[in-house]
């Protein structure tokens, strides 16, 4: 099971958090600043494996970003890291060429679409495609309301 | 790009970042900050306080509006509302009511985006109150069949995260069996995410379906629907035995047809390509090792993996070391992973990444045995000079080890450890030098080597401080082994230890004071030479306490005491009693359970057993006392100072202390390998459970997922016996079981407890017992320890338990008529002899059961004695092996208060307190 997901910048800033068990916020920020430094902290072209306490941690980095999984000391490394870069095809899919700023301007878009992927710490759906046109399907209903929420203040 | 929808809310949103992004200074983004707050407290926008909290800001306000968000109709709104409570919300807070209802209104709304947004919501919050509000019903959607595919994978998943945290509330039911089902669906999105959520109910509930045999359990569960196919209660035998025999030879088809793969050359040049394949072939090796069983193809898994380990991506190679480390446990292919071990040491000396060179140190831990204990430790010794600082201290931990389990002559045991400690001596730990010095008083053909080797190695010119308490020590005790060269006089052997003595520590310094006493009765020569350098006034007045005190004390010994008392008290240490290494304990701790396995345990014990013979006979010097103990002034003082300091602490300067009580509080100290503050909260645990044998002798101790401990007792005199039953109840063996009990410092003298062994291996279902023979000693209130480990699947599993013996248990009743009994209670009046206690009820009133209970006591329940009928008296007596206590016993219930006044009265006073606390927790 995946325990965490954390996406930092280069310069340790989180941009995305998802946590899959129930922690409190001091447990969170002290997860947040061992990740931050550990990897932060690693050499070019070493291994994308740690150990931390009794997890896996694997990590790698995709421009200027860090993506940061940790998981259960029983789960497949090499999927985890496969997790991660599913997850960057997806923000790419749905983005377009996706950058840090796209991130940080729709977040909440970064997170409907892990929602999508992952669940409970597990796989939910690794199709492209169907996560793709779940997030499509979701924005057109935001339009819809948009839309008719204008409507009502026209006649209103 | 896809069109991002931007409503105004969105614009604003959009804006407020810009400005984010464009502070200068951190000052000023918390400027722009708390203006946005003030902003939103007015009107409240969900998203833009998201991402002020996604920034590290702490938000205390806005839940509430949030959780008004969910039930808007409006999607958008709806969709932040959900993401701000999964985020924002943790599991015990108090809007927990009000989410919950939005949720429900939502799951019941057969609008599927809804459903999923919500059925995301309970997995992303998972609290308990959760669980209890909506564990019946998604198990419902989950097996409906009108349910849509994207809605089933968001239910599996949820009702996942549910069974997790509280699986009391998920109920097993029809839909388990339905659940199965899923695997067959046609939609691979529903497979993937119903596999997570059958595999973690098979492994936590055997009775439910395990993945690899669904098809069985098709067959076995819905055993009503084969009622022709049944043969005697048994549902369809003959399909089941060839189920099970198809998956068995599926299986090992299907893990050569991936081991085949892997030699197929690749099919794109891409990362992604070798990762995804290669992930697959690792599960396929550990799935492998798991089976153990099939030696072509551990082998096999073996040469793969050696392939890894020279492979160019660094993930590889550490992937493979960390594989071949499990597989070096197993018998089949243990020789072959040993064939890689030039490739292991040069991965050690020459990778770039640190953790790649903590993987290889770990492989050639693993693959060590008595065939290439040399070469490793030899090598790991070399890797220590220039080691990273992160891993120096296990490896020290490693090397010790190795060294101790696969030395064959000890002279290069002494010869490893004392290079261990002049490369890293900063990182050797006090278990390390305890460790060699335990061995060395142990092996009498060691020892001259011992002395020859440290006084060598003190000639350096720079040695570490644990060099000099090694030196020091062995020298003390064994220093006239060597004392025949004149290279090595006693004088100069004194002169170099008392060279290094001003650039020691404190503890280092004492312990090199008492090397000097020692060393007085070893050489007569060297007693005007040693008596001038205690004399001194840097050693007689020394500002330390401790330090000051031995040199006065040890002056006054050498010139007072004749040679034969001088002889008797500063005695060769006895032997150290045979125990498990204090060193592996420790690397155990270090690494957390499961690091080191189970059968390396037992064999570094079997091996310390080698090593520390003739422990019985450290164990009865320790006991009896030294017929010359009141004849020093000094033994008055030190040896009370060191018990209680030994039992105290583990760090304390044990060895050092003069008079054969040393050795018994030395050897307590370092058998005390339990961590004396774990220990308490352990006990503080436990104390619970074991008021409930006070007034039993049988029942079920203790029960968890796997195992279940079933306890009988009887008693008889100060005797008992306790019949201890560990069942299994998984379907998997347990291996490498082994009890062992911990008796605290002041436990042992009271109570003296014998077990036998219990048998390595428990099946799975099976049932092994423990026979423990007790006998009370004295009076006594702590509870012996039983420590519990096992191996199941491949994890270590730890336990430690209380056991049940409580003085009561020694009663034998004594029947007495009401003057008799007056006169009695009369007669212990003594203030100290009486203690009472007021207390409330905990259960009901009911005199049967409290009858019950004094009669479970073990005491005499004596009617017609007190003259209100409402009380009850007893009366017994304690059978110790030393004494007899008598106790009488008055119990007052007071029905209208809910009240009882308990008094006792014993002869001796530690055990009316001890009663009278046991008893005021069983009414």
């Amino acid at each position: 099971m995946m325990r965490f997901l954390l996406l930092f910048s280069r310069q340790g800033k989180l941009r995305l958090q998802k946590w899959y068990t129930p922690l409190s916020e001091r447990e969170k920020k002290k997860i947040i600043r061992d990740m931050t430094t550990m990897v932060l902290a690693r050499q070019p072209r070493t291994c994308n494996f740690l150990h931390w306490k009794d997890l896996k941690i694997i990590y790698k980095r995709y421009a200027s970003l860090y993506f940061c999984l940790g998981v259960e000391s029983e789960e497949n490394e090499l999927l985890g890291l496969e997790v991660i870069h599913r997850y960057v095809e997806l923000l790419d899919k749905y983005f377009g060429n996706v950058c840090e700023l796209d991130i940080i301007f729709n977040f909440e878009k970064a997170y409907f679409i892990l929602d999508e992927f992952l669940m409970s710490g597990e796989i939910q759906e690794t199709s492209k495609q169907t996560i793709n046109r779940c997030i499509e399907n979701s924005d057109m209903l935001q339009e819809d309301y948009n839309n008719e929420w204008y409507e009502v203040e026209l006649f209103g | 790009m896809p069109a991002v929808s931007k409503g105004d809310g969105m614009r604003g949103l959009a804006v407020f970042i810009s400005d984010i992004r464009n502070c200068k200074s951190k000052e000023a983004e918390i400027k722009r900050i708390n203006k946005e707050l003030a902003n939103i407290r007015s009107k409240f926008k969900g998203d833009k306080l998201l991402f002020i909290f996604l920034l590290g800001h702490d938000i205390d306000f806005g839940h509430m509006e949030a959780v008004n968000l969910l039930s808007s109709n409006k999607y958008t709104e709806k969709q932040i509302g959900y993401l701000f409570i999964s985020v924002l919300v943790n599991s015990n807070s108090e809007l927990i009511r009000l989410i919950n209802n939005a949720i429900k209104n939502d799951l019941s709304s057969r609008n599927p985006t809804f459903m999923c947004l919500a059925l995301h919501c309970i997995a992303n919050v998972g609290s308990r109150e959760m669980a209890e509000a909506f564990a019946s019903e998604i198990p419902r959607i989950l097996v409906a069949g009108d349910t849509m595919d994207s809605v089933k994978q968001s239910a599996a998943l949820c009702l996942l995260r549910l069974y997790k945290t509280s699986p009391d509330l998920v109920l097993m039911g029809e839909w388990t069996s339905r659940v199965v089902h899923l695997l067959n669906d046609q939609h691979m999105g529903v497979v993937t995410a119903a596999i997570s959520l059958i595999t973690c109910l098979s492994q936590k509930n055997p009775m439910s379906s395990r993945p690899c045999v669904f098809s069985l359990q098709i067959v076995s569960s819905a055993s009503t629907d084969l009622q022709d196919y049944t043969y005697y209660f048994v549902p369809a035998p003959w399909l089941s035995c060839k189920l099970l025999r198809l998956l068995q030879c599926r299986l090992v088809e299907c893990l050569e047809t991936i081991l085949n793969k892997a030699q197929e050359p690749p099919k794109s040049k891409k990362v992604q390509h070798s990762n995804a394949k290669n992930a697959i072939l690792f599960e396929a090796i550990s799935l492998i090792i798991h089976y153990d069983s099939e030696p072509n193809l551990l082998v096999r898994a073996c040469n793969q993996l050696g392939q890894f380990l020279q492979h160019r991506e660094t993930n590889l190679r550490y992937l493979a070391l960390e594989s071949m480390c499990t597989l070096a446990s197993s018998e089949f292919s243990h020789e072959a992973v040993k064939t890689h071990i030039e490739t292991v040491i040069n991965a050690l000396k020459t990778e770039r990444d640190v953790s790649v060179r903590q993987r290889a140190a770990d492989l050639l831990y693993a693959m060590c045995d008595r065939s290439n204990a040399k070469q490793i430790v030899a090598e790991m010794l070399s890797y220590l000079e220039t080691a990273d600082y992160s891993i120096r201290e296990e490896m020290v931990l490693k090397v010790a080890i190795l060294a101790e389990k696969y030395a064959v002559d000890y002279s290069w045991y002494v010869d490893t450890i004392l290079n261990l400690i002049r490369i890293a001596g900063d990182y050797v730990s006090e278990e390390v030098w305890y460790r060699v010095i335990q061995i060395v008083i142990n092996r009498d053909d060691v020892q001259g080597y011992a002395a020859k080797t440290v006084f060598e190695a003190l000639q350096a010119p720079a040695c570490h401080e644990n060099m000099v308490k090694v030196g020091g020590y062995i020298l003390g005790e064994f220093g006239n082994l060597i004392a025949g060269d004149p290279r090595s006089s006693p004088l100069v052997q004194f002169n170099l230890l008392h060279s290094k003595f001003h650039l020691c520590s404190v503890p280092t310094r004492a312990l090199l004071l008492s090397a000097y006493i020692k060393f007085i009765n070893l050489f007569p020569e060297t007693k005007v030479t040693i008596q001038e350098v205690l004399r001194c006034d840097s050693q007689i007045r020394n500002s330390d306490v401790e330090l000051q005190q031995r040199a006065v004390e040890y002056l006054k010994l050498s010139s007072i005491a004749s040679t034969d008392v001088l002889a008797t008290v500063l005695e060769e240490m006895p032997p150290f009693p045979e125990r498990e290494s204090s060193i592996l304990a420790k690397l155990k701790k270090k690494k957390g359970p499961g690091a080191v396995s189970v059968t390396e345990l037992d064999d570094s014990k079997r091996e310390a057993g080698e090593l520390n013979g003739g422990g019985e006979r450290a164990a009865e010097t320790a006991s009896t006392p030294s017929p010359s103990a009141d004849l020093l002034g000094i033994r008055s003082s030190a040896p009370m100072s060191a018990a209680p300091a030994a039992a105290g602490s583990l760090l304390v300067d044990v060895f050092s202390e003069v008079g054969p009580a040393a050795p018994a509080a030395a050897a307590a100290a370092v058998n005390n390998d339990v961590n004396p503050i774990l220990l308490f909260l352990v006990t503080f645990k436990l104390a619970l459970s074991l008021s409930r044998f006070v007034c039993k002798n049988n029942g079920v101790l203790f029960e968890n997922q796997l195992l279940q401990i079933g306890i009988k007792s009887e008693y008889r005199q100060n005797l008992g016996r306790m019949y201890l039953f560990y069942g299994n109840k998984t379907s998997v063996q347990f291996a490498s079981f082994s009890t062992t009990r911990l008796c605290s410092l002041t436990l042992c003298p009271q109570l003296n407890v014998q077990s036998k062994p219990v048998e390595p291996l428990v099946e799975g279902g099976a049932q092994i017992q423990q026979v423990l023979n007790i006998e009370c000693l004295t009076d006594f209130s702590d509870a012996p320890l039983l420590n519990i480990k096992f191996r199941y699947g491949g994890a270590l599993q730890n336990l430690t338990l209380k056991l049940p013996v409580t003085i009561n248990k020694f009663f034998q009743p004594t029947e007495m008529a009401s003057q008799d009994f007056f006169q009695r209670w009369k007669q212990l009046s003594q203030p100290q002899q009486e203690a009472q206690k007021i207390f409330k009820a905990n259960h009901g009133m009911d005199t049967e059961v409290i009858k019950a209970k004094l009669l479970g006591l073990g005491s005499a329940l004596l009617d017609n004695v007190d003259p209100n009928p409402e009380n009850y008296v007893c009366a017994g007596v304690i059978q110790t092996k030393g004494q007899q206590v008598g106790c009488l016993l008055r119990l007052e219930p007071n029905a209208q208060a809910q009240m009882y006044r308990l008094t006792l009265r014993c002869s001796k006073e530690s055990v009316s307190k001890r009663l009278c606390e046991l008893l005021s927790e069983q009414f």
